[in-house]
């Protein structure tokens, strides 16, 4: 287990390195996506490498010039390795449409980094009604042509269905780790979770569903009985794998989560009875969403309330990204649903890189001990 | 000069429809505020939002963004933007929304508050910000909610969003009439639509009066009087209006009168206004000369005339609300901005970079290198807020500005 992790680790530590490696041992072009409504089914299909950009973990030097200080850090760090040339391995970049940061986003890649090709898939943003679906079908075929286009291949429905299959696999794995550690929180560290979670965005597809695989059986096998003050966390990304110490350091554990790097990635399955793109487009539809879109008015508190049940979690931690609009919208409702329920919160508004460790640490001790 | 003198000088450049335009917003928030008691329904609709079906069935459209720029403009935005705060909303978000959130929980603001609406309009072609604003408000009245979801257009405007869009038209038909228990009068959509059109096209008249020198109105004059264009658009009231604002101004234009005394400097306005600080602005720039002659802001009110059809209103609106100016390409914005300053003769661009407007404000370090860049000319960038005065640091504001005129006189003296 240790092994899987130790390399999981290096490829989080330093992505790019490792598409670098894979492009060269395997000759496969390498798409680069900034979020979970990328169609990573169809990007396999044409048989290339869906690769997730998370920001950059260096300094900002160039995007800057391009984003004005209230832009988030994840979208001015993925800017800037664009434009640092740290990204210059990748063969193209797809932008689904999500909030209005990720939409300029798109708008200066395209106009400022000039290597590989820049395909666009804007999604519908309401996604409960009979032509959205239409529109969203409509979508993930054009982002076909688009990729057929610029990747001069032709993406067969047979290769589709694999590429489904492989990652509702993938999917599936996730899910079970994520159930075995909510039984059992002492089996795997938080930072060590969301390692896995965010290789698996990362590393060849193929590799992810043998290590995952691995790591369950391993998991399966063990025991552990530490005991961890149960919490939940919701938001968009986690970048700070830091946090997950400090919690457990001091007493707790992250046993679930909304997360777009968590139960967002593999949340729902595609169908395996229907037309492959038709199937892609209905598990977008069905799946947690994001809060840039629309599917109800209140089906956001209530999955958050159903997940804090059904995982027994006696509070929850709201890690949001500085300037994360959508997300920062829904905070007061969502909030107001868990105080109606008697389950305490704590909102954290983060940036890359984060605050002085101490202050993090004081307010999550606080929070655990008042659980 | 004497006094007299400088007064005579001041009433010879005030606008004389300001009186009636201020005389029409009274009655039409007379009418919103009075909408109950008068059997008739109230919609709260978003800025660049489909109006005219509600204008066909007699509902009345309110506008939260009309009622945040009041907020903005009567210095109230401070207060509101920290009642939100105190319930949770973090002070990065969008200042009208944020304004608006909480002035529905205690009926403040200039004109105490907006009247309850029946129903909300959400039209994402200006942000994903009214989204969320919209999805909070429908919780908070308990109305129902529809959305007009129009597809960002980063490049192109695809068939599959036409149909999209269009369908949506047919379904927003059917939620009026659901909600309102009528039928949608065919022949009085036409006219509304027609209406709409000669509205927007007379905006545009008047908006175009700026090429000449002097410039008879500034962008400040266009901030106030845009009202009409947002609020009743596909009315009759505003058509006339807005002929006699464009006689006004051709008036002025036989007469040389400018808005600005000894109009030297034309500059462009990128942005939303800063509406706490309008009148110090627009004396700021008057002192020096310089004229707001346009602006990127009042112009996306028509902007997308040339995809409507007055003849084909519903078909052809689905494109003209999708390929809004802020529904479009960081690329494409600069060209027209680009397009903007050769129409206009500009001399210096000022852009205003607004935290409350990612849509609009992310990409405009981009647009104003390459306006810099094609027209060779100047730019100033300024940091605020429209309605959070708290974003708003007038010394270094000041100083800026300066430091651009003089920039701009050093290059006319070249």
């Amino acid at each position: 287990m240790q092994d899987i992790l130790r390399d999981m680790a290096d490829v989080v530590r330093d992505p790019f390195a490792y598409g670098r490696k894979l492009k060269a041992d395997t000759g496969k072009k390498v798409v680069g996506y900034v979020c979970t409504y990328a169609p990573e089914e169809i990007i396999l299909a044409a048989g290339a490498h869906p690769l997730r950009l998370f920001g950059t973990t260096g300094t900002i030097e160039r995007a800057d010039a391009h984003l004005q200080s209230y832009c988030c850090s994840l979208v001015r760090g993925v800017l800037e390795e664009g434009l640092k040339g740290g990204t210059d391995f990748l063969d193209g970049m797809v932008f689904p449409h999500t909030c209005d940061s990720i939409q300029r986003l798109s708008d200066l890649w395209r106009m400022n980094v000039t290597q590989g090709f820049h395909v666009d898939a804007v999604l519908p943003v309401k996604l409960d009604t009979q032509s959205a679906c239409q529109y969203m079908i409509d979508v993930l075929h054009r982002f076909k042509n688009d990729l057929e286009r610029e990747l001069e291949c032709s993406i067969t429905d047979e290769n589709l269905s694999k590429a489904i299959r492989l990652m509702n696999e993938i999917r599936r794995l996730l899910r079970r780790i994520y159930e075995i550690r909510s039984d059992q929180p002492g089996l795997m560290t938080g930072d060590s979770l969301y390692t896995l979670v965010k290789a698996t965005m990362i590393m060849d597809r193929e590799r992810v569903r043998e290590v995952l695989q691995k790591a369950v059986e391993k998991m399966e096998a063990a025991k552990s009985d530490t005991p961890a003050k149960r919490l939940l966390m919701a938001g968009g990304i986690c970048n700070q794998p830091q946090i997950h110490d400090m919690i457990e350091a001091a007493g707790g554990a992250v046993i679930w989560d909304d997360f777009c790097t968590g139960s967002r990635y593999f949340e729902t399955l595609v169908s395996l009875d229907k037309d492959p793109v038709t199937a892609i487009a209905e598990r977008f539809l069905q799946r947690a969403v994001c809060p840039a879109k629309h599917a109800g008015l209140r089906n956001r508190a209530e999955d958050l309330l159903r997940m804090a049940h059904e995982r027994k979690a006696k509070g929850v931690i709201f890690l949001y990204l500085k300037f994360c609009d959508p997300h920062a919208f829904d905070y007061p409702y969502l909030k107001a649903a868990l105080d109606q329920e008697g389950i305490p919160s704590l909102l954290l508004e983060v940036e890359d890189p984060l605050p002085a460790e101490g202050q993090l640490q004081t307010r999550f001790e606080a929070f655990l001990e008042m659980l | 000069m004497p006094e007299n003198t400088e007064k005579i000088e001041k009433d010879k450049r005030k606008i004389k429809s300001v009186k009636k335009m201020k005389e029409i917003m009274t009655l039409y928030y007379i009418d919103a505020k009075t909408a109950a008691e008068n059997n008739k329904k109230v919609a709260w609709i978003t800025s660049g939002g489909p109006v005219e079906p509600l204008i066909a069935m007699d509902i009345i459209p309110v506008y939260p963004e009309n009622h945040g720029a009041m907020i903005g403009a009567s210095k109230m935005g401070v207060d509101l933007c920290e009642k939100a705060e105190a319930m949770g909303y973090a002070s990065d978000l969008c200042s009208y929304a944020r304004s608006d959130i909480s002035c529905a929980t205690v009926n403040g603001g200039p004109i105490g508050g907006l009247p309850k609406p029946d129903m909300l309009i959400c039209g994402n072609n200006i942000c994903g910000t009214v989204l969320k604003w919209y999805e909070i408000q429908a919780r908070y009245f308990n109305v129902p909610l529809f959305i007009f979801d129009t597809p960002f257009c980063h490049t192109e405007y695809y068939e599959e969003m036409r149909r999209y869009v269009r369908s949506q038209v047919d379904e927003y038909i059917e939620f009026l009439e659901k909600v309102t228990g009528k039928k949608l009068d065919r022949n009085r959509m036409e006219e509304v639509g027609r209406l709409s059109v000669a509205g927007q096209r007379m905006w545009q008249a008047v908006l175009d009066t700026t090429v000449n020198k002097p410039a008879p109105m500034s962008a400040f004059d266009a901030f106030f009087h845009l009202a009409l264009i947002v609020t009743l658009r596909g009315t009759q009231t505003a058509v006339d209006y807005y002929q006699e604002l464009l006689d006004e101004m051709n008036e002025r234009v036989k007469d040389g009168i400018g808005a600005v005394p000894n109009e030297r400097y034309r500059l462009l306005w990128d942005n939303l206004p800063i509406w706490y600080r309008t009148k110090w602005l627009s004396e700021k720039f008057a002192a020096h000369d310089a004229c707001l002659v346009a602006d990127t802001y009042t112009s996306a009110w028509c902007g997308s005339l040339r995809y409507m059809d007055e003849n084909d209103f519903l078909n052809s609106m689905a494109e003209g609300y999708t390929r809004i100016y802020l529904n479009i390409g960081v690329d494409e914005m600069a060209r027209l901005v680009c397009d903007m300053v050769d129409k206009y003769d500009v001399d210096g661009l000022v852009i205003h970079s607004n935290r409350s407007c990612k849509p609009y404000s992310l990409g405009q370090y981009d647009i104003q290198r390459i306006v810099e860049e094609k027209k060779g000319i100047p730019s100033l960038m300024i940091e605020a807020d429209m309605c959070d005065e708290r974003m708003f640091s007038e010394s270094q504001i000041e100083t800026r500005i300066e430091a651009f005129i003089e920039m701009l006189t050093h290059r006319n003296r070249r």
